[in-house]
């Protein structure tokens, strides 16, 4: 492996150096008939699963193929979507919010064409690598984090609980049978790097128990003041403690106050807590960001707790499927997931998806949590 | 031969969804036999070891990222993750395993050209592994070395002309729906606001400046398809002033079957013929739609916008012409004081790029400066509002009070007056007061 130059030379590091350029212009890279058309679209239609067709004032047409991708993904691949661009979509390509690809072609024909061809392309395990699917009122990609392929805090996999959950509910992504559209999200801990805390249906990883603490480095790595500051429940201070006659100035957490966030890891770290057993997944659900209809809306935890079970989460694919299953045969037409929960009750959510209730699910968090509780005598038995 | 067994990773190569794992061996072989004799500049079995650390998280249900990681290029404060691995003897192909956040074209509209060409630099100098996209929008480069970095960085910028995108307590990457170019809903252009505000502030997205991270995204109608009042601190959502424009022949259609209902979204299911009272006039969330004999009407002031009917029945319905932006603040996620989504601080903004978006960027300034001098370290615009009261950052905004900014008013009457404010102000003499009160 020999070193290759790219013509930057760190003896004089800040000669040549260009910087503040940004992004390229999107414009460069517009199919003609998007860059003929922009601005001025008419209207739009769902040919079938996958396939959109949009329809310009001036009559020109454009139809959309909409396929999966798995987000992380190789040189090899990117490559291999490049060809399928150049050989059917004139070398134009575009990814969506998300992570699915959508490729532009000119007909009907063409577009059925692609589908097909698409669907058609397998990876040597068998899976497929561009299923088609993820338009209206269905299931579409996950949008998720780094999990244990890249970041320090997560609680679980992002990847693996993706593609898991995915395989389970796939059907629903190349259909369009839901009341409306049902979005899954996933973040291994709750920094809730994306979609979370606005998903119909949400994957969060989380801690059970609280931080380790590393006294005898601490102090060095660590801005202790930083570290209590992290706190949302104040549970870290500083102090002393001695090991072997040697005084370190470290923190304390007082455990009962913990609720194992990860915050204080975050800014530190010396305080470790990601362990094997104690880790798993919370489920969230209700979450919508558009303002159609109802507001936009938070998710809100159904389930605190299904253990990390790799490779395949069983237990956690099982209830996501059976929430779904529930919501599309129980709700009306252009009902989000939480919509539908709001309109039936809470206490009739926990029924019907077979859940139980626990003391976990009701809310502890500063003053709003009393918001959250029941003011009134309205309740279905 | 794959250098490590992974039997609980191969399990996820089975079942219909894209295989991540098929996907990284594709690479290890493809890097393995380097039909096009490329010098690695990375261990050639980088993506092979990543496997390798995963499988073994897989069996202990741990990761094996050490904490943090400080690096980056000269001249900016951000744009590189750095990461390494904690079992680096047993798998130095991700000893060093950074990631580099590199600027994506607005509405990820690519060719392939550009594809090839950033593939071609991150296949001889990285992993060859990359997200598209991170949550934020960079295209993200997943995996290399420290001494890559500047190497990276001085292709991307003299060859592809590509910048880094944010990291840190700045600016982050900005990004938008995909707008005009492929959706007649779309009330501005999102594309170009995003680019234009992007560009204008490179250096606060480059050197870490802000209390914490900053995010912009940009919506082109309340549908919210880059979830901006969710995923960014201020968020610019496409709406308009004036009247939806029916089409009542368009209406005819689609009650009449010949239309199919949401475009077609929900074709894969029988839900009976379109019911134009069912499914539009009574699902509207001001009830300020009618359908009588044969015609559409639509009480225009009493519309929040909500999208629904112009959702619904996009040819005969479509949003009004007098158009512009709601801006919103503070959407976080939950650390520390909870999650938030942005709260309305500017109903109606005109989006005029004739003036280079000057009002836009009044209003950015004008909060930032207050947060920048208000916000505590590490505290999310939205935590800042929290602290100090959205009247505090209507305030600094310089935009007018409005019942629009809202939900409800408060209903404690712990209310603040400032002492110029009532007659008398505030100092007083208990002399006085015991003049006419005796003790
Ligand atoms: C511990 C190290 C962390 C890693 C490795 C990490 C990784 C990432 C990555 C790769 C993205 C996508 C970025 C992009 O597209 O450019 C992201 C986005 C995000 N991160 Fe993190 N993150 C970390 C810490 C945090 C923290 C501390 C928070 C909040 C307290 C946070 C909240 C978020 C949120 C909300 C997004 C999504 C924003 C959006 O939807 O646009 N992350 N993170
Ligand atoms: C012409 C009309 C529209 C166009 C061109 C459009 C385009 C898109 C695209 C390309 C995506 C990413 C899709 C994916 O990867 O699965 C998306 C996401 C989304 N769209 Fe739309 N959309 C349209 C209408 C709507 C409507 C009618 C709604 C709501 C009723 C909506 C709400 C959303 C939401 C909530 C997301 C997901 C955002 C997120 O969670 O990341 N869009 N849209
Ligand atoms: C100089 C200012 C104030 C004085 C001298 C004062 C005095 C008092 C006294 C003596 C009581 C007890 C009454 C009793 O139980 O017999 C009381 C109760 C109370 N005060 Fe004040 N107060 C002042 C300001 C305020 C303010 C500014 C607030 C609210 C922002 C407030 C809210 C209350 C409330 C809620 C109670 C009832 C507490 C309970 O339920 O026991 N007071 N105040
Ligand atoms: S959600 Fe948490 S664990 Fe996952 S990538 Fe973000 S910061 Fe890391
Ligand atoms: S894990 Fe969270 S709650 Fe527990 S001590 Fe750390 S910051 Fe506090
Ligand atoms: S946010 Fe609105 S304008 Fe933008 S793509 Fe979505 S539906 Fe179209
Ligand atoms: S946009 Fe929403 S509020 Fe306005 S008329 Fe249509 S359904 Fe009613």
């Amino acid at each position: 492996m020999a070193f290759i130059s790219s013509g930057y030379n760190p003896a004089k590091p800040m000669e040549g150096r260009v910087s503040d350029i940004g992004p390229r212009h999107f414009g460069e890279y517009l199919p003609p008939v998007i860059k003929d058309n922009f601005g001025k679209w008419d209207y739009h239609e769902i040919i079938e699963a996958g396939i959109l067709l949009h329809v310009a004032q001036s009559g020109d047409k454009t139809y959309t193929v909409r396929a999966a991708t798995a987000r992380l993904m190789t040189v090899t691949h990117i490559r291999e979507i490049c060809e399928i661009a150049d050989k059917f979509c004139g070398g134009f390509v575009r990814f969506t919010t998300r992570n699915n690809l959508e490729f532009q072609v000119e007909t009907e024909e063409a577009a059925k064409e692609l589908k097909a061809f698409l669907n058609a392309q397998k990876f040597e395990g068998g899976s497929m690598k561009f299923p088609v699917g993820g338009t209206g009122a269905a299931v579409t990609n996950i949008v998720h984090t780094q999990g244990w392929v890249h970041c320090h805090t997560p609680a679980t996999d992002a990847s693996g609980t993706v593609k898991a959950t995915m395989d389970v509910v796939f059907d629903d992504f190349t259909n369009m049978k839901l009341p409306a559209p049902v979005r899954i999200s996933m973040a291994c801990c709750l920094n809730m790097c994306g979609a979370v805390h606005c998903s119909d249906i949400a994957i969060l990883g989380i801690h059970r128990k609280p931080p380790i603490i590393d006294h005898e480095y601490l102090d060095n790595l660590c801005e202790i003041p930083l570290a209590v500051a992290a706190c949302p429940t104040g549970a870290v201070r500083p102090t002393k403690v001695e090991i072997e006659g040697k005084t370190y100035k470290t923190v304390a957490v007082k455990e009962e106050r913990c609720m194992f966030c990860g915050n204080c890891y975050t800014m530190c770290p010396s305080l470790p807590l990601a362990d094997g057993e104690g880790d798993g997944i919370a489920i969230m659900v209700g979450g919508k960001i558009s303002n159609r209809i109802t507001k936009p809306a938070f998710s809100k935890v159904v389930v605190p707790f299904v253990p990390n079970e790799p490779p395949r989460w069983p237990t956690l694919t099982k209830v996501i499927k059976k929430i779904l299953d529930t919501y599309a045969a129980e709700a009306n037409k252009y009902e989000r997931l939480g919509d539908w929960a709001n309109r039936i009750g809470w206490e009739r959510f926990f029924e019907k998806c077979d859940l139980p209730f626990s003391e976990h699910l009701i809310d502890d968090f500063r003053d709003p949590a009393y918001y959250t509780w029941r003011q009134t005598t309205q309740f279905k038995w | 031969m794959a250098k490590h067994k992974t039997p609980l990773l191969d399990q996820l190569e089975s079942g219909p969804w894209p295989s991540f794992v098929s996907d990284i061996k594709q690479e290890a072989a493809s890097r393995a036999k380097n039909e096009k004799g490329l010098d690695y500049q990375i261990p050639v079995d980088c993506p092979e070891d990543l496997l390798g650390v995963l499988e073994m998280s897989y069996t202990d249900g741990e990761t094996h990222w050490k904490h943090g990681g400080i690096v980056g290029v000269f001249g900016y404060g951000g744009g590189v993750i750095g990461r390494y691995c904690d079992q680096p003897e047993m798998f130095p192909g991700v000893a060093h395993f950074h990631t580099i956040r590199v600027a994506q074209p607005n509405g990820k509209w690519y060719s392939t050209k550009l594809l090839g060409d950033l593939m071609d630099i991150w296949e001889l100098r990285g992993s060859g592994l990359t997200n598209m996209h991170g949550a934020t929008g960079d295209i993200v480069f997943l995996g290399t070395s420290t001494p890559q970095l500047e190497e990276i960085f001085f292709e991307l910028t003299h060859n592809l002309d590509i910048d880094l995108g944010g990291s840190g307590s700045n600016l982050r990457t900005p990004a938008a729906c995909m707008g005009m170019s492929r959706c007649e809903y779309a009330c501005y252009d999102s594309q170009e606001l995003c680019y234009n505000l992007t560009m204008e502030y490179q250096d606060e997205l480059h050197r870490p400046a802000f209390p914490y991270k900053f995010k912009f995204k940009f919506d082109a109608c309340p549908n919210g398809c880059v979830a901006a009042i969710a995923r960014s601190d201020l968020s610019f959502i496409g709406t308009w002033k004036d009247d939806i424009k029916v089409n009542q022949e368009a209406v005819a259609a689609y009650v009449g079957g010949e239309f199919p209902p949401n475009a077609g979204a929900h074709a894969d299911r029988d839900w009976g013929p379109f019911d134009i009272q069912k499914e539009v006039v009574d699902l509207c969330p001001s009830k300020c739609i009618s359908y009588e004999d044969g015609k559409l009407t639509i009480d225009n002031k009493e519309c929040v916008r909500c999208m629904h009917c112009i959702n619904t029945m996009p040819r005969a319905l479509k949003v009004g012409d007098e158009r512009g932006c709601s801006i919103l603040c503070g959407a976080k996620a939950p650390i520390l004081d909870g999650p938030q989504m942005g709260s309305l601080l500017v109903p109606f903004m005109e989006v005029n790029k004739d003036d280079d978006y000057q009002s836009i960027k009044d209003l950015i300034e004008n909060v930032w400066d207050w947060w920048m001098e208000e916000g505590k370290n590490r505290e999310r615009v939205g935590e800042t509002m929290k602290r100090l009261g959205m009247a505090a950052l209507v305030h600094a905004a310089g935009v007018p009070f409005d019942a629009r900014q809202v939900q409800e008013p408060r209903h404690n009457p712990y209310i603040f007056w400032k002492a110029d404010d009532v007659k008398g102000g505030w100092d007083r003499d208990i002399n006085d007061f015991r003049k006419r009160h005796q003790r």
